[in-house]
């Protein structure tokens, strides 16, 4: 047992700290640091330089234009990520549909789509979740029916979360009908410019279009766009979320975050002094960050499991359930932090470039949009109660 | 960075978890708690035949050179059997403050017969009004040519009436929360003037109040009025330690509790079936799982030194073991139903040993606030 890091580590760490510092623009890390939403040039300026480096796909195989990095290696690119408020690559592409491509897809498939989603050529969105299919995903009712070598796609998706920015969506449908619910779905990629597909804006609770419906109507999909075999897209689809749950703790975002509510605590004034001299708010702090702390140590422990060959079950669960709820106490103490000043909300207006002075402190554009934003956490990627259902089953047994 | 143990550190762990599982069944536990002593003299003997006393004292006293990490290991398989042995007393308290403060002679004097399992330690630092804080010391200690005579009282020393000896910290000068002129004192229990009156606790253990009339001691440990920062070191290492027992215990409270969800039959189902329960189960293990991770990250950085961020690491360990400590202790009781509530089975000696580790060397709040002041 042994905390340190390696030499070999110290070295690359310094090397990933060093490229943070000098390449990530200005505006885009400010973004990030309050909390508000990307701007798709910008994420995608960012991307570009990223995978100039080499860096835009650690986690994937060498072979397809991973990084081949060792856990601890991709362990403290995260951490150094997260540390400089850099925004990591848009999931959807390069941490969902991405490892299913190069796990299961042929190898045209390959070929053409992976090097898209490294270039940030192809901007992707993920069409799961529908009206009456929501944590129970294996209910979902769009149909994909045969015709040649087409399918032609009918029904609707909705939570599409920045469809209105994406090239492609990878899409569960229903292929058969008589089996099974889970033994009847495939996996398609879907152009979103196919003629029949519209979109309709969900404007969510921080007054922003995240959120989209999606709808198709006679969307003639090739069938070569299926990935693996008809009716085996649950399986594809497991895999997917699976993925997702060891990339969710987000350790480092919320370390940030910490040392962000520290330098408000030094500026708020409160009883003639600063709100860092108040005792019941630090008290709130200081116990987010031991829990932080103990979230870290549970990932670097899982982490170090892995790197012995060890297996894991539903462990990552805990880390989606127990990060999220962290995320999620802090912007509501960011908010708290700001006091009467997290009233005002224009949404990303009152940040966008206008000419007047924000209303209040500086500090104060960003936290509200994000603590709103941030209910999310621990609905996504299966909601946290879904999550103990997994870990009661999974790993409890019951 | 590496949290899985070498081969030796497992030889280790599966020696205590066989001695565990061979002589601590919760009926032989509840046996050997109700003898006059309260622990087996014979299983003291068996842990020094092992080596297990010298596990953390180096080579040159007849050590094994162990580590922040192997008490960890260890700790932790007796926790999970809820040993009775004054193992944490006497080698991780009473030796630690020995070889901390001591002189080579004393060390000497001393160690060599805890190892062989001749010699039995005890800390006597809490006083009635001083709840965690190491540096509230009242009991005073007055010098008389050569020698040091102790006044005062110390409360709940655990392991104290069958101690051979002693280690108090008292005041040889400055007001009664200074954290200068603090002095440690080795004391014989054999000494004139001293009242040692023994009970039992909750969890099973032993401790004891212990009054000093005129009592002499037989030698000052350490430096005059400088022992503050070795007992905090020392209690600092000791409570990494009681973390990791109290790991054990969780662990062991969840196993037992989360079979009984699925043996235990309502309406026709184990209990286990119903999703209350389930997430509550889920919660207790997350709960554990996140106290196992802190423990083992405090073991690792009191072996990497001891300075600001290992002070905070133990106070955010002792807070969030202590949190989930509670909350374990508590709802295996409740889940377990009418069956939680008797002392026939083993859940409520879990719930109770759980119970003091809580508040042993300091509470969730006490190490919460402490965290706060460091940072």
């Amino acid at each position: 047992m042994d905390l340190s890091f390696s030499d070999e580590d110290l070295a690359f760490q310094a090397e990933v700290r060093e490229f943070f510092a000098t390449q990530l623009p200005a505006d885009v890390k400010d973004r990030c640091d309050r909390g508000l939403h990307f701007t798709k040039e910008g994420q995608q300026r960012w991307q570009k330089i990223l995978h100039k480096k080499g860096w835009m796909a650690p986690n994937w195989p060498a072979e397809y234009g991973g990084t081949g990095w060792t856990t601890t290696q991709k362990y403290i690119f995260a951490q150094e990520m997260g540390a400089a408020s850099a925004p990591a690559p848009m999931p959807f592409g390069v941490s969902m549909v991405g490892p299913v491509i190069y796990t299961f897809g042929n190898q045209e498939q390959k070929d053409y789509y992976l090097p898209r989603i490294l270039n940030s050529d192809d901007w992707w969105c993920q069409g799961y979740s529908e009206p009456g299919s929501g944590s129970d995903l294996a209910s979902l009712q769009t149909k994909a029916v045969r015709d040649g070598d087409d399918y032609i796609v009918n029904g609707q998706k909705i939570w599409t979360s920045h469809a209105q920015y994406a090239d492609m969506i990878f899409c569960l449908v229903r292929t058969d009908s008589s089996a099974k619910a889970q033994e009847g779905i495939s996996f398609l990629l879907i152009d979103m410019k196919t003629p029949g597909i519209t979109l309709k804006p969900i404007i969510g609770l921080d007054k922003e279009h995240t959120l989209n419906e999606v709808f198709f109507d006679d969307v003639r999909v090739p069938v070569k766009n299926r990935i693996g075999e008809e009716n085996k897209g649950w399986t594809y689809a497991k895999f997917l979320l699976g993925n997702e749950r060891t990339t969710i703790a987000r350790v480092a975002q919320s370390k940030r975050k910490i040392a962000r509510l520290r330098q408000i605590a030094k500026n708020e004034r409160v009883n003639g002094g600063y709100l860092e001299e108040d005792r019941d708010f630090m008290r709130k702090l200081n116990q987010i960050e031991i829990d932080l702390t103990a979230l870290e140590y549970t990932e670097l422990r899982m982490i170090s499991m892995l790197e012995s060959g060890k297996k894991l079950s539903a462990e990552p669960s805990l880390l989606k359930i127990k990060g999220t709820e962290i995320q999620q106490r802090l912007t509501d103490l960011l908010v708290e932090s700001l006091g009467m000043y997290g009233a005002p909300y224009e949404a990303q207006r009152d940040y966008a470039g206008i000419n007047e002075a924000p209303i209040g402190p500086d500090y104060a554009t960003g936290p509200m949009a994000e603590h709103l934003y941030l209910k999310a956490a621990s609905i996504y990627g299966g909601s946290n109660e879904i999550q103990r259902n997994i870990i009661s089953k999974m790993v409890l047994g019951l | 960075m590496d949290f899985e143990l070498s081969d030796e550190q497992s030889l280790l762990k599966d020696s205590v978890d066989r001695f565990v599982q061979d002589n601590y069944s919760p009926e032989a536990r509840m046996k050997l708690a109700e003898t006059d002593l309260g622990y087996s003299l014979e299983h003291w003997k068996t842990m020094a035949e092992l080596g297990w006393l010298g596990m953390p004292f180096s080579e040159d006293v007849g050590g094994f050179g162990g580590n922040a990490v192997e008490t960890m290991i260890m700790m932790e398989s007796m926790g999970s059997g809820l040993v009775l042995e004054p193992f944490f007393s006497t080698v991780i308290l009473g030796g630690g403050l020995v070889v901390e403060a001591g002189s080579n002679e004393q060390i000497e004097a001393i160690i060599p017969s805890v190892i062989e399992g001749n010699l039995m330690l005890a800390f006597a630092y809490a006083e009635k009004q001083s709840r965690f804080n190491l540096n509230d010391v009242e009991t005073t200690a007055t010098k008389s040519g050569n020698e040091y005579v102790l006044n005062g009282h110390k409360a709940v020393v655990y392991h104290g009436a069958t101690a051979d000896k002693l280690i108090v910290s008292a005041r040889t000068s400055g007001d009664s929360r200074d954290a200068d002129g603090i002095s440690l004192f080795v004391v014989d229990k054999a000494a004139a003037g001293l009242d040692i009156q023994g009970y039992r606790t909750v969890d099973g253990l032993r401790a004891a109040d212990v009054h000093f009339d005129g009592v002499k001691a037989e030698a000052l440990l350490g430096e005059e009025g400088k022992a503050f920062p070795v007992i905090e070191k020392i209690v600092d290492r000791a409570i990494g330690a009681l973390c990791a027992e109290a790991v054990g215990a969780m662990a062991a409270a969840n196993e037992i509790t989360n079979e009984y969800l699925k043996t235990r039959k309502q309406f026709g189902t184990p209990i286990g079936k119903f999703q209350v329960l389930q997430h509550r189960m889920v919660d207790m293990y997350m709960e554990a799982e996140q106290s196992k991770s802190m423990s083992d990250m405090v073991a690792m950085k009191l072996d990497l030194g001891y300075d600001l961020d290992t002070k905070k690491a133990v106070s955010a360990t002792k807070a969030q073991i202590g949190k989930a400590a509670k909350f374990i202790g508590q709802q295996s009781v409740q889940l377990h139903g009418g069956m939680g509530m008797t002392d026939e089975y083993s859940i409520g000696h879990y719930f109770k040993r759980l119970s003091t580790l809580e508040m042993l060397f300091g509470n969730t709040d006490y190490h919460l606030s402490r965290y706060s002041d460091l940072s």
